[in-house]
């Protein structure tokens, strides 16, 4: 409730219209069959019972219509729950964050237009985690290009890999050819080439 | 203050007074009539069973004949009443299923079965003639000295009496003293069959209705408080989580979001920096909070299981960690809980201590049990007795009829096991 108040205030400082917010999941898929938004920002919890409705609601949609972007906010970090969104529609146009993350308004800002631009944005503290782990499929990437890999996974542009790694932006779009052409995925448009890296890096 | 039996009643005044003397001389005056009883049915039983055997049908009699005790001992529970207030239950256990043949098997496999089959031989053969003789020597010997006047002026024509036919009394003021002496033993012979009666109660009780029943039953409802609690505990947990998320988290984050707008809206400056850094602060208060939830009871365990927190706390471990874990359905709350917290423990000792390179999570459900195992390549020597982390987690553990074992030699590898009996619950996973 709280949240929902701070969130519909932040979206319009940002220029967004709220076209709905509402309390639970059965409001939620209702909402979206009235107003078609561009994007659905939801809660994994939710009422009546406080546990994942807010996940499965957001997984029902994109079962509906595969290309709506969808941003789901965690209080904490669930691998399961990422790739049981990711594994929704094709993985395109999926945000999994953090709630804390709402409080970076301008982090927050960007992984909302991506998103909504068909990106796949993955909470910095998920890709971490997946890290640590041992990851057969990943195994053949550098380290260098495990860490590209990662801020794309975060919903990063080139351009901003760039300038976190501090390189070149050529320099990054090599190491994404790479990362592509190891990871044997398949010829395709570059941004769902990129989607794709991302979930395999999810998968492990 | 009431007796609770005649052994209480004999060390207290007013015994004599009291109806326990007469309630001890029912008592085994009582034994005769059903040892009689018992005796005719068991050896007329065992006669037409044995006879009937060699054509196979008294071989069920003779089987039931194995069960007489039953409403033996249940008759002579019932007796222990009148010496006796504590109760004094059936040893039987109530049979899993219904029906006869459920009832027969829980019957024949009981040790108390036995015990009560013996126990009416020895009442039907010893006991009860043995009753009957201590009710006559205590209570006919008194009442004879005293009838020795009474004797003395029918049969003996007032020349002679014979005394308990061991002695002849041959004078009045004999035949008197001898009266008086009676009198004088009644009292006595009062407290003798109250001492009897005590023996003879508590043999029974013993062999048929054994105080440990009593213990038993302490015993399981002391376990059964303790799961109580332990369950009290998990809902506790549970509730302080969603109690922290709903509450507290939402209002920071809520105050994050302000501060960051409130950044945007700031010329540079020192208020600006003022508001970067109370943003800073806010955030980090916001990651303690949720570092703590996640201590206090995961929600991914409420939601996913066993299996995907435990893989979940290998992902936030810093030792890399290998999990298979296969578990075909969601099993009891408690059980889950109790698995999870001994494998985030057992890895947080890895961590700390092992010096391991690697380690490995292993969880499977098989016949019944709940299994994980956790093992690390690292240095070894680790001691239960000293992580009282672990000391508290094999309590748990304990509670719900699970072992913690843990094998750790000097210079390693480390092997911590828990294994749980459990039932799967409807859902899958």
């Amino acid at each position: 409730m709280l949240l929902r108040e701070g969130l519909i205030g932040l979206l319009g400082r940002f220029g967004h219209e709220v076209v709905a917010a509402v309390g639970d999941a059965e409001a939620l898929m209702t909402a979206v069959t009235e107003h078609t938004p561009d994007i659905v920002v939801t809660d994994v919890r939710m009422p009546p019972g406080f546990t994942d409705e807010g996940l499965h609601a957001a997984v029902r949609l994109r079962e509906a219509r595969p290309s709506l972007p969808v941003l789901v906010l965690s209080q904490y970090v669930q691998r399961s729950y990422a790739s049981e969104l990711l594994d929704s529609g094709d993985g395109s146009g999926v945000g999994y964050l953090l709630k804390d993350r709402v409080g970076q308004v301008e982090e927050f800002q960007s992984a909302l237009l991506e998103v909504a631009g068909g990106g796949t944005v993955v909470d910095p503290e998920v890709v971490r985690q997946l890290l640590r782990r041992r990851r057969d499929p990943l195994e053949r990437l550098t380290a260098r290009e495990r860490e590209v890999l990662a801020l794309v996974a975060e919903g990063k542009s080139n351009t901003a890999v760039a300038r976190e790694l501090v390189v070149s932006e050529a320099a990054v779009g090599k190491h994404i050819g790479n990362i592509l052409a190891k990871l044997d995925l398949p010829q395709a448009d570059e941004t769902h080439r990129r989607v794709l890296a991302v979930l395999a890096f999810l998968r492990g | 203050m009431r007796s609770l039996n005649v052994w209480q009643a004999l060390t207290r005044s007013g015994y004599l007074l009291s109806g326990w003397p007469w309630r001890a001389a029912g008592y085994l005056l009582s034994s005769a009539p059903v040892g009689i009883v018992v005796l005719l049915a068991v050896v007329l039983g065992a006669a037409i069973g044995g006879a009937l055997a060699v054509v196979l049908i008294g071989l069920p009699l003779l089987a039931l004949l194995a069960l007489s005790g039953l409403p033996v001992a249940a008759v002579e529970r019932w007796r222990l009443g009148l010496v006796d207030r504590r109760p004094a239950r059936t040893p039987h256990r109530a049979p899993a299923e219904p029906g006869l043949l459920a009832w027969g098997r829980t019957r024949f496999r009981e040790q108390a079965t036995w015990r009560e089959l013996g126990y009416t031989l020895v009442f039907a053969t010893v006991l009860w003639p043995l009753d009957l003789l201590a009710f006559c020597m205590t209570l006919l010997m008194p009442a004879g000295l005293v009838a020795t006047p009474v004797l003395m002026a029918t049969v003996g024509d007032g020349e002679e009496a014979p005394v308990l036919k061991m002695w002849t009394a041959t004078s009045w003021p004999e035949a008197f003293a001898v009266a008086v002496a009676g009198l004088l033993l009644f009292p006595l012979s009062g407290y003798v069959i109250g001492a009897v009666a005590v023996a003879r109660a508590e043999l029974t009780r013993f062999l048929i209705a054994p105080v440990e029943t009593d213990l038993g039953e302490k015993v399981t409802e002391l376990v059964r408080s303790r799961v109580r609690l332990v369950d009290a505990f998990e809902a506790e947990r549970r509730r302080i989580e969603r109690d922290l998320h709903d509450g507290a988290q939402q209002r920071i984050v809520a105050l994050t979001m302000a501060l960051g707008l409130a950044r945007l809206d700031a010329p540079p400056g020192p208020l600006a920096d003022q508001l970067a850094k109370a943003h800073d602060e806010a955030g980090k208060a916001l990651a303690e909070l949720r570092e703590l939830i996640q201590g206090i009871h995961p929600k991914v365990l409420a939601d996913f299981g066993v299996g995907a927190a435990v893989a979940d706390a290998a992902d936030r471990s810093v030792v890399p960690v290998d999990v298979s874990v296969e578990l075909p359905r969601r099993l009891p709350e408690a059980v889950e809980a109790a698995a999870y917290f001994v494998v985030c423990e057992a890895l947080a000792n890895v961590a700390k201590h092992s010096g391991a390179r690697r380690a490995e999570v292993v969880g499977r459900y098989t016949d019944g049990w709940l299994v994980f195992e956790v093992g690390d390549d690292g240095c070894g020597g680790a001691d239960a007795e000293r992580g009282s982390g672990l000391t508290g987690l094999a309590d748990r553990v304990s509670v719900l009829d699970g072992r913690l074992t843990l094998s750790s030699p000097a210079g390693g590898p480390t092997l911590l096991r828990v294994e749980i009996p459990c039932e799967p619950t409807e859902h899958s996973v």
